[in-house]
């Protein structure tokens, strides 16, 4: 009945260059004084890492890009923030909060 | 990462904190109104409709929105009845866009133009809830007494996608569909959603008058265990799938509303303010409106509001039960309606005293012959009890 192709499951990668979709809305709550992102009839509480990389989701950076920034930021090995947020990137992608 | 809080009656994830006081709420259901084309039996509207004389105005509901986004709601559902039926649906949603709330359109679709759900995007409308009662028209039109509603609904659902909007399909499961589940699955993805909603129907109100002839079997009900847990899998980063099981086959009674006046709110078409949808049916709840008080006010303080919110209204089994904060001690409404008082423990619990019996009803009433369908209609409810 569709035309278009049947989706397919997003794999994040280091190579992915992810953004958060319009109706993904990753803003901060000065009541509650917490970052919050909003998505259809979820609310989801991401932790402060997650808040950084989310940010650098700009659809221009790859997860490489944002792991290589992150690991200047806090002093600690490329490889293994880009296994971390790769995961945690995965899990998102999977809750439909990012697009490629 | 964790969920933020309670949000709809599926998403009821607890959080661990002190729970006798009121904490900001997440979401509020607005229901614009209680007119709709379709007579679903199993509607979750009560019995009693609220008529479009009683309906609130435009400003009245524009002020609801400022009010809710002041108080920290962060979600906005537009429901009903159809809330399409309301010809401000644009002004609610500009006003509700406006002051930052997540809009949230919950539709049977019928009503809706092309034009006016690209006019509803374009101010500010976030996401469309489409609710479908089979993937076979036949059936469909059975069910919600709605001829063409399937069709219409297809196509609507293929507007949402071409507008780019996210689109959750809703699915109420049931006696009547429930053998159509691997192709209501199917139809998700194929009109792609991001979201599948496989409810099955809570018996309360309509659905309670119509309980023998939706109730599915216990076998019934445990194959679309599986059929949603083989689906989740296959289709990971596809399509999410929430699953509301029916009380009648659980273990343990749903965490209702996340907890009473803990994290949602409901409007009525009339401005009353209720904790839940159904909250009306129980007797000794004073409802107060928006036209007459400050909804932060109502939240906060409100008779209906502070009955069962917390813990401390609670008797026993509730009171000593390691999972009074998990699940509340269930659902008011249904505790009140099966057993005549509303801070008894909810039925759906394996402690209840009364659980057994009732679930030997639901039984007996799925392998039993279905009796007609009741409609949902304006007007005197209906007496006719489904029979047991």
């Amino acid at each position: 009945m569709s035309k278009t192709a049947q989706p397919s499951r997003l794999v994040v990668t280091g190579d992915s260059r992810l953004r958060l979709p319009r109706h993904i809305k990753l803003r901060h709550d000065k009541g509650r004084g917490k970052w919050l992102i909003l998505a259809p009839e979820r609310v989801f509480e991401p932790d402060e890492i997650a808040v950084e990389v989310l940010k650098q989701c700009d659809g221009e950076r790859t997860v490489q890009d944002i792991a290589t920034i992150l690991a200047a930021e806090y002093q600690a090995p490329v490889d293994v923030i880009l296994n971390d947020i790769t995961a945690m990137l995965q899990e998102l992608a999977d809750k439909g909060v990012l697009r490629s | 990462m964790n969920e933020l809080a309670p949000d709809t009656v599926i998403e009821a994830t607890p959080v661990n904190e002190s729970t006798n006081c009121a904490r900001a709420p997440i979401g509020l259901l607005a229901e614009l109104t209680h007119r709709c084309p379709l007579q679903c039996p199993y509607c979750s509207n009560p019995l009693e409709l609220e008529r479009v004389n009683q309906e609130i105005s435009t400003a009245d509901w524009q002020n609801v929105m400022r009010q809710a986004a002041e108080l920290g709601i962060l979600q906005i559902h537009l429901s009903g009845g159809e809330p399409t039926a309301r010809t401000d649906l644009e002004d609610i949603v500009e006003t509700a866009a406006e002051v930052g709330l997540y809009t949230n359109l919950i539709t049977a679709g019928v009503l809706l133009t092309k034009e006016r759900l690209q006019k509803l995007r374009d101010l500010g409308l976030d996401h469309v809830q489409l609710s479908i009662q089979d993937v076979d028209p036949e059936n469909a039109h059975r069910i919600s007494a709605y001829k063409g509603g399937a069709e219409k609904k297809h196509e609507v659902a293929k507007w949402v996608r071409e507008l780019e909007m996210p689109l959750t399909i809703n699915a109420p499961l049931h006696r009547q569909n429930i053998d159509s589940l691997p192709r209501i699955i199917d139809y998700a993805v194929e009109v792609g959603a991001g979201r599948l909603e496989v409810a099955h129907i809570q018996y309360y109100a309509w659905a309670l008058r119509n309980r023998a002839a939706l109730m599915p079997t216990r076998e019934a009900f445990m194959k679309t265990v599986e059929i949603v847990d083989e689906a989740r899998e296959r289709l990971k980063g596809i399509l999410v799938i929430d699953f509301v099981v029916p009380d009648y086959y659980a273990k343990y009674p749903k965490p209702c509303m996340g907890g009473w006046g803990r994290g949602i709110m409901n409007v009525t078409p009339s401005g009353r303010v209720l904790p839940c949808h159904a909250a009306e049916s129980i007797p000794g709840l004073e409802f107060d409106n928006v036209r007459d008080k400050p909804l932060a006010e109502i939240w906060l303080h409100g008779q209906a509001f502070q009955k069962f919110r917390g813990t401390d209204w609670m008797k026993e089994p509730c009171r000593s039960c390691p999972r009074r904060e998990i699940d509340f001690g269930g659902c008011r409404c249904q505790a009140f309606a099966l057993t005549g008082d509303a801070a008894n423990t909810d039925p759906a619990c394996s402690l209840s005293p009364v659980h057994q019996e009732w679930a030997a009803i639901a039984d007996k009433e799925a392998h039993g012959k279905s009796p007609e369908l009741i409609y949902r209609r304006m007007g005197k409810a209906p007496s006719a009890p489904a029979k047991n």
